[in-house]
């Protein structure tokens, strides 16, 4: 795509570049806790650059961490990404591309913050620009800083030290705050949160974490029946 | 399976999720209560992950530094930081806490 004057006017490719470079940045977290989590700077970078959406990414390397094995990882990082399948439909509502090779492009940088930036504007060839703008250019910086955390992670030693274990903790903090909206979605983290701690003791590592999202999917039957009763929403 | 079979694994689960969305017809999947299923999902995962991480060690509980990470990420994200500055409030807090003596 050329940079023609109409990309470098277009507000939604300034806000998609914005949101870029201010994701992109903290690839350099996820690179340092995925090798303080055991991962090679090699099988760091295929996440960033096969998997590529940070929530799973983070999920992944969080249950090994945490002593969970492959199987476990892979369940979470999965059920999180359930939610870009949702966003893909949206945006295929909104975009409409035409030939596979766009399409498999689409699919890879269907992420929260394209999707942000798509569904926020309000014609097709802006939110098309958006989209494009905040999804390569977050899949270039997320992978580039990456590596950068990766060979910082794997060159400073015990992790711990340094506390970034402690980072891992915040970052998910971080993930989970903008979506804390609402009477529901804080009761479902705490019952969820609690869930947790209780089944960590009884279950190998990385099944508690899927009990929690059974657990969610649960009190989302319990919430829709409420809502279906005509009670608060 | 080896640690590369499962990142691999999970990488073509993550792309075929993705793809799927572009895929299917948009009457089968644009319902708000799959919307509002996969929202809730992802909070309660996200929810648990962040204690997961913050008090577990394989299947010990073990409440050290993490926890005083745990605190001052909330007080950046209450503060209304951006993300870069609650992670590595989060390192700090840990790391120094470790240096204060905590485990």
């Amino acid at each position: 795509m050329p940079l023609s004057p109409v990309l470098r006017t277009s507000p939604a490719v300034r806000a998609g570049l914005t949101l870029a470079a201010a994701t992109g940045v903290y690839g350099v977290s996820f690179g340092a806790l995925a090798t303080a989590a055991g991962l090679s700077v090699l099988q760091t970078q295929a996440l960033s650059l096969l998997m590529f959406t940070g929530g799973s990414q983070f999920a992944f390397i969080g249950v090994l961490a945490g002593g969970g094995g492959g199987a476990a990882a892979t369940a979470a990082a999965s059920l999180l990404g359930v939610r870009n399948a949702l966003y893909a439909v949206q945006l295929n509502a909104l975009l409409a591309p035409r030939g596979w090779a766009r399409r498999l492009a689409s699919a890879q940088v269907t992420i929260d913050e394209s999707t942000a930036i798509a569904t926020a504007q309000g014609d097709r060839e802006e939110q098309r620009r958006g989209f494009w703008a905040a999804g390569l250019g977050i899949f270039v910086l997320w992978n580039l800083f990456t590596l950068v955390g990766s060979l910082l992670g794997s060159a400073i030693g015990d992790p711990r030290v340094w506390g970034l274990d402690g980072a891992a903790v915040a970052a998910f903090l971080g993930l989970l705050w903008p979506r804390l909206k609402g009477r529901d979605p804080v009761a479902v983290a705490v019952v969820c949160a609690v869930v947790t701690v209780v089944a960590v003791p009884w279950l190998p590592p990385g099944i508690p974490i899927l009990a929690a999202a059974a657990v969610a999917v649960l009190l989302h039957l319990l919430l829709r029946t409420r809502d279906a009763r005509g009670g608060r929403r | 399976m080896t640690l590369w079979g499962w990142i691999l694994l999970a990488c073509v689960i993550a792309f075929t999720t993705k793809l799927l969305g572009w895929l299917v017809p948009a009457e089968r999947l644009q319902r708000p209560w799959l919307l509002q299923a996969a929202g809730t999902l992802t909070v309660g995962l996200l929810a648990s992950l962040t204690i997961l991480n913050a008090v577990a060690d394989g299947q010990l509980l073990r409440p050290d530094a993490r926890l005083v990470a745990l605190a001052a990420a909330a007080l950046a994200l209450v503060l209304r930081a951006p993300f870069i500055v609650v992670v590595v409030a989060g390192a700090a807090a840990a790391a120094l806490a470790r240096l204060a003596g905590m485990p």
